[in-house]
């Protein structure tokens, strides 16, 4: 599948949006966020801001960005409906959290009840998300058990390190956040090692033979393609990443997207640099988690290619 | 509304079958059907650099062929026309996030409403078949209709209400009738010649049928008789004719 940028940004920045109001939410809840009257509507600004940009992002992918209001009706049935309404509708616990938080106080229990529904409504835009992707049969490294559940563990993994980051920059105790993330950080990286050797190991559902009902016929091969040139089936779903270059780019993720924001964290958890070393976490993330969603994208396949011969 | 509609127990089920025993590979139902379809109901279609080194565009058919073969015959061309399946559980519909895409009650036809299509192209991610071509000029993505502006079309002569493509295959390849009624004569055929659904596996349940190649019925070629030898000079002149030339 050809990898938009724009898709690529919404998965990520939402990713972190979503990610951090997840665990301010879920922090606020249990009464482990340092009470400091500013912090949570500062958050909230990054965790919104990055959220909208995201989904900003999304609407460059549309032909007809003007009409993306129409978008919010098929609910029932589509996962792409469903995450904008989902998305929509977050912005009221979030907004409601930290307005709470600010004016009732960290310690009210309708504040800690808000945080809970601000990070449940952020999980469960991420998850619709997810399930654009895992619902699409065609398409055997998307359909299946790995990806709605990566999704969440990767928004987890993000959001975590921007929390940590900026309670590092602001100087409060850091040991639980740093740790919670630390901990994500790994799960994040092993569950992307699962989901290569998952892929890599898949036997495809569908193959030339059943794609033409010619099975009875012996081994299908193609003999001459429809036209000479791309076509939009071709460009959309015929993308093709050579096998030596996704193993390096594999390789680079693990190391920039996993490896070095778990060392980082290590540093800032040993009360070396924190600030410096959570941000600096986060960038890495963020450049590793962009590598590993155009890989998602460049390594999966679509079996309406196998009709020009293509691998799926 | 993206939502299916419930099937109903002999409902109308329009769409092709496709007989690759007898398809020639002309590609004579993608020029008629481009032709028809650009002044249709998704007039226009994109079609940049038609004469160029690089031609692209919108087309509802692509004609592909393949070659199948196995151990211990030789291998069979089989041109292979594809275009939309007409599922009966089509996910380009439900996938559909505005209501654009959807499925037709009464004859099983599924159409695109391009006036509130946002193009978020997720529909042809959907479809196994590659059957959606995006049209980048208007920005909304398109798709076979089956000719739904000729095969209900009152101003054309009734003969000529089925689709473009099976209107013009010059070797009658194409079939276009009601798969939901068994005494139809396209499900006949599809009885008749063991019809198959392309990608069963993934539950998409098409109605459009493809007709199997016949098996090769190849007839072993007559065996000479010998000549027999006669009598007399003739014949044995014949004879020796017969033996220098059988050398």
């Amino acid at each position: 599948m050809k990898p938009a940028n724009s898709v690529l940004l919404l998965t990520t920045l939402t990713g972190f949006g979503y990610g951090l109001l997840a665990w301010l939410g879920a922090f606020a809840a249990l009464g482990v966020l340092p009470h400091r009257v500013w912090l949570v509507p500062i958050c909230m600004v990054l965790a919104l801001g990055l959220a909208s940009a995201g989904l900003l992002a999304s609407t460059l992918h549309l032909g007809r960005p003007e009409r993306a209001w129409r978008a919010f009706s098929q609910w029932r049935s589509s996962w792409l409906s469903r995450e904008g309404v989902a998305a929509v509708l977050t912005y009221l616990p979030a907004l409601g959290f930290a307005g709470l938080w600010w004016w009732v106080g960290p310690d009210a229990g309708i504040t800690r009840m808000m945080g809970l529904f601000a990070a449940l409504a952020g999980l469960g835009t991420v998850y619709c998300t997810a399930m654009i992707y895992a619902s699409l049969k065609p398409i055997r490294q998307w359909h299946n058990q790995h990806t709605a559940p990566d999704y969440l563990i990767y928004a987890l993994f993000s959001g975590g390190l921007l929390l940590a980051a900026a309670l590092a920059l602001v100087s409060a105790p850091l040991a639980l956040a740093a740790s919670l993330a630390l901990a994500s950080t790994l799960i994040a990286g092993l569950a992307k090692l699962a989901y290569w050797r998952f892929i890599d190991r898949q036997t495809p559902l569908t193959t030339l033979a059943s794609a033409t009902g010619l099975a009875a016929f012996g081994t299908v091969t193609t003999l001459d393609q429809p036209h000479f040139t791309e076509n939009y089936i071709l460009r959309e779903m015929g993308y093709q990443i050579a096998r030596k270059h996704a193993a390096k780019l594999r390789r680079l993720v693990l190391l920039v997207g996993f490896a070095a924001p778990a060392l980082l964290l290590v540093l800032a958890l040993a009360g070396l640099v924190p600030g410096f070393a959570t941000v600096l976490a986060v960038i890495f993330a963020a450049i590793g988690l962009f590598g590993e969603r155009w890989l998602f994208f460049a390594e999966a396949t679509h079996v309406a290619a196998l009709y020009y011969g293509r691998p799926s | 509304m993206t939502s299916l509609p419930q099937p109903l127990p002999g409902a109308t089920k329009l769409g092709l079958v496709i007989d690759l025993d007898t398809c020639v590979g002309c590609h004579a139902c993608a020029v008629n059907c481009k032709e028809w379809n650009t002044g249709g109901h998704h007039a226009p279609l994109p079609d940049h650099q038609p004469y160029g080194a690089e031609p692209d565009g919108v087309w509802f058919n692509r004609i592909h062929s393949y070659e199948a073969e196995a151990p211990g015959c030789g291998g069979r061309t089989v041109n292979f026309p594809r275009s939309c399946l007409h599922c009966e559980q089509p996910q380009c519909v439900t996938v559909c996030p505005t209501g654009a895409s959807y499925k037709r009650a009464e004859d099983g036809i599924v159409l695109i409403n391009t006036d509130i299509c946002i193009g978020c192209k997720l529909c042809s991610w959907a479809c196994p078949y590659g059957a959606r071509e995006f049209d980048e000029d208007a920005g909304v993505m398109k798709k076979c209709t089956l000719c739904i502006d000729r095969i209900y079309n009152t101003a054309l002569p009734e003969a000529e209400r089925e689709p473009a493509c099976v209107a013009t295959c010059p070797s009658r390849a194409r079939h276009f009738g009601d798969l939901g009624d068994p005494d139809s004569a396209v499900s006949k055929l599809v009885a008749a010649r063991g019809g198959v659904e392309l990608m069963p596996e993934l539950g998409y349940r098409p109605t459009n049928r493809y007709l199997p190649p016949r098996k090769a019925q190849i007839a072993t070629p007559p065996r000479e008789t010998p000549m027999r030898a006669g009598t007399g000079v003739g014949s044995a002149l014949l004879s020796l004719l017969d033996k220098v030339l059988s050398r």
